[in-house]
Order: structure tokens, then sequence, then C-alpha cells
């Protein structure tokens, strides 16, 4: 039973090394539309990476494709570290819930990774308690606030305890406070060692959170720099006009 | 006053009269046991033809869609020659059995169970899909979870294929027989008494059937709501 738990208790993440995400020229294309690529870059720093860039830059993309929700059309995605696949968690822009009550979500989340049953109801009473959401473990998920479902969506990561995290502009329907209870939410799992993927086109909130930056724009990778770096010097003409507040397409 | 339909309909309830009682009792046994039959069966079909993808899918789906719409009589027919004495089935000796009736009408909903949670189950599968894969559910795994998601949206499916259950006549009446005190069920013993040219008692009759499926339609209606209005 051991080694069980270490699978999905969140601490036990915290001594390693997240895993380093690695693209080798991917380039993906859907019914004869060239959309992203090639690119090739490796996450292998600490993070938190951001990804950004403008609408249809292909950030959405690059998260799906790494997380494995789609197939690169050309290239290869690798991971390495100590697992070939590490566990891996998604939020999406729009919060995914089922039609049950807040802790039914979590426990179905714990029942599709074959926690026992029996512990299940500790387990996510604990995780709704860690991210503030205690009172609403018996309120139907769906009529949680815009904040609340996108923190139990965040609970729901938690439980399953991933080396890799990936959030798709988590906050962008969000008011201010429930931005910020976002932020510190993906702040301790980057504290907990996990690793830290998520795109956003607010550029305070990446000030507040990179690591560093992927930036891409209209499909292709520009660059790949730690967040002073890009935001103090960066390289390319877009970065260079996104940072500086233009509107660029 | 005495050949009133309604005052007919009424006399036969207040009197508790131990045929109709009979009747409306077996109508009601056949019907809700070839839903239930149907729904065991015909929900997963219906998930399982939303979730995977194999050549002749497309097919599958119009030949769902096209039997809703399969007449009482034709199911009979084919049931009939299932479980008539030359038939593949005969052996069972099941015609003109209530058992048969319920085969008869199996045939008839499962169609409508199966292509109307198939589209339901679609459209939530659409909702939900990349979180499934997200969670690394397998399609299997997702059955389950996406009949209790769409168990509102199933509830209703329910009801039109008890709907089609309850009120059609062809069916039974070929493969019942429509003998008294055996496989008379409301339908058959309307078209009987009809026949027979006693209207007013066949109309009673057809009160009281669609009292009953009132009846049905309303308690699942309330407890749709307030399941929906806890768990949202």
């Amino acid at each position: 039973m051991t080694s069980l738990n270490a699978s999905y208790l969140p601490s036990s993440s915290g001594l390693l090394a997240p895993p380093a995400l690695c693209f080798d020229e991917v380039a993906f294309s859907h019914e004869g539309k060239h959309l992203l690529g090639p690119c090739s870059f490796t996450l292998d720093g600490i993070g938190p990476t951001m990804v950004m860039g403008p609408n249809g830059s292909g950030k959405s993309l690059l998260l799906r494709l790494a997380h494995g929700l789609l197939s690169p059309t050309r290239g290869k995605i690798c991971w390495s570290g100590q697992e070939l696949c590490p566990r891996q968690a998604m939020v999406f822009q729009q919060p995914v819930l089922l039609r049950r009550s807040a802790i039914a979500n979590l426990m179905h989340a714990l029942a599709v990774n074959h926690v026992p049953r029996r512990e299940r109801m500790k387990l996510a009473m604990e995780a709704l308690d860690r991210f503030g959401l205690a009172a609403c473990a018996k309120v139907p998920a769906r009529v949680l606030s815009g904040g609340q479902q996108q923190r139990l969506t965040l609970a729901r990561a938690w439980l399953l305890s991933p080396q890799v995290l990936f959030l798709d502009e988590p906050t962008s329907a969000l008011d201010p406070a429930a931005i910020k209870a976002v932020e510190a939410a993906v702040l301790e799992f980057h504290q907990q060692g996990t690793r830290i993927v998520m795109t956003t086109h607010d550029i305070h909130q990446a000030r507040r959170l990179a690591g560093d930056v992927l930036f891409l724009s209209g499909g292709t990778l520009c660059e790949h720099t730690s967040a002073d770096a890009f935001f103090n010097q960066p390289v390319s003409p877009k970065a260079q006009a996104f940072v500086a507040g233009e509107l660029i397409e | 006053m005495e050949d009133n339909a309604f005052c007919v309909a009424l006399s036969l309830l207040v009197s508790l009269d131990a045929a109709l009682f009979q009747i409306v009792v077996l109508s009601l046994k056949v019907s809700l046991m070839a839903v239930l039959i149907a729904a065991v069966l015909g929900f997963p079909l219906g998930a399982a033809v939303a979730l995977w993808r194999f050549p002749g899918r497309g097919g599958v789906i119009v030949v769902l869609n096209a039997l809703m719409g399969l007449p009482p009589v034709v199911a009979g027919l084919v049931v009939y020659l299932l479980l008539s004495r030359a038939g593949p089935l005969g052996e069972l000796g099941f015609l003109f059995t209530p058992g048969a009736m319920v085969i008869a009408q199996v045939v008839l909903v499962l169609p409508i169970l199966a292509a109307l949670s198939r589209q339901k189950i679609e459209e939530m599968l659409g909702e939900y899909r990349e979180q499934f894969i997200s969670l690394g559910m397998s399609r299997a795994r997702m059955m389950p979870t996406l009949l209790w998601d769409a168990r509102f949206a199933l509830l209703t499916v329910l009801l039109a294929g008890f709907g089609r259950a309850s009120a059609e006549v062809g069916a039974v009446m070929m493969v019942g027989g429509n003998i008294d005190g055996v496989t008379r069920v409301m339908t058959t013993a309307i078209v009987l008494e009809t026949g027979k040219g006693n209207l007013p008692l066949a109309l009673g009759l057809g009160l009281v059937l669609l009292t009953l499926v009132m009846l049905i339609n309303a308690g699942a209606y309330l407890v749709g709501e307030v399941t929906k209005r806890r768990l949202g």
C-alpha cells in the first residue's frame, strides 16, 4: 500500500525534480491548414513556464500537444527524467465539471485513478479544504461561481498529484480576487515541485508568475528565454512589440 | 348519463372493477418491464455508439434512428414469427403470453432509447472529452460517468420509451392475442370494446389509460425536478 500512497499523495512529488519536456521539430496541421511549428525547445528549468502570444498564435495547441490531447503531425514530443510519461493534469480555460456536487467531482477523479474507496472521502475533503472550498462540498459543482469552479478544477488536479500541470488561460474569465486565488494555487503546485506550463495573454500575470517564457506568434516559436530576459530585453521584434504593449497580430 | 364515457370511466375506477384492475396491472407490468429491459440494453448501446468510432457507425446510427418509427405491427409480426411453434424460439412456448408482449415492446422501445441516448451522450461527450482524456479515462470508463451525468436527459428519454410502449396496440395484439384474463391490456381491450360497439366502455378505458400515463409522467417529472434542484 505504501507505493500506492506515494503515487497520489501530493507531498511525495516535492522531492523529485520535475520531468523535462522536449519538443523536437514538432509541427501540427489540421485539414491541410498549417497551425503550429515546426518548433523545438526543452523545458528543463524550474519554471513556471508561461506560454505567451496573441490569440491564434498556437498557445493552446502547444499545450494540448504537450499534454497528449492531440498528436503532432510531424516531430516528436518526449519527456526526460525519472519516468517516460509523467503524471500530468490540465486545467482548461472553461472549467469542465461533472453534473454532481463539488466533492463528488473530486471523488470521481480519485475513483478513475483507482484510489481505494474508503480513502476517497478523506482525500477529497482535504483537497477542498486546501483550496478554500470546504463549505461548498455538497454544492452542485455547476452552480459554484466561476472562481470557485476553477479552484475546484485545481483541487481535482491536486488530487492527481501531477508532476506536470498544464493550465490553459485559467484566469481569463475571472475577477481579480479569483485570479489571486488561482495564482496562489499555481504557485503552491510549483513549490511542491510540479512543472507548471501555463498559457496567458495577460502580461502582468506573466510577470508575477513566470520563471521562463515561451513566446509564440502565428504558430511560430519566436523566443524561449528566462522571464527576466524576456521582459527586459526581448530579442525578436514581435516579442519587443508585445512587451511594449503594442497590439500585434 | 349511463352512456357518458366519463361516468363509465369514473364508475369503473370507483367500483374497483376486478377485471379492469387486472387489465391495468397487466398493462403497467408489461410496459414497465419492457422499458426496463430496453433501458438496460439501450442506454449502454447508445453510449457505446456515441463513444466508439468503428466502420459502419454512420449506418448503425441511421438504422437506430429509422427504427424509432418501426410500425408496431411489423415488430409484432417479427416477434410472432420468432415465437410461433415453427419459429426458431417456438420451443419456449412464449407466444400468447405476457412474456411475448414484453419482448415485442422491447423491440419497439429499444431503438428509441438507444438512438435518443446516443444523441444526448454524444452532446455531453463533446463537452467532457478533453477533460476525460486528461484524466486518463478509457472509453469503457467514460461510459458509466456519462450515463450518470446524463441522468436527467435519460429520464425524459425513458418517458418517451414508456409512452411508446403503453400506447401501442398492434404488437401486443399480435403476440399476446388479447386473451381475456391472460394477455388483455388496456389498448387491446379498447380495440375490442370499440369493435363490439361498446363505445362508452372503450372511451372509459381510454380515459383510465390516459390518466395512468399522465400520473407516471408527473411522478417522473417531479423526481427529476427535485433531484435537479438538489444536484444542479
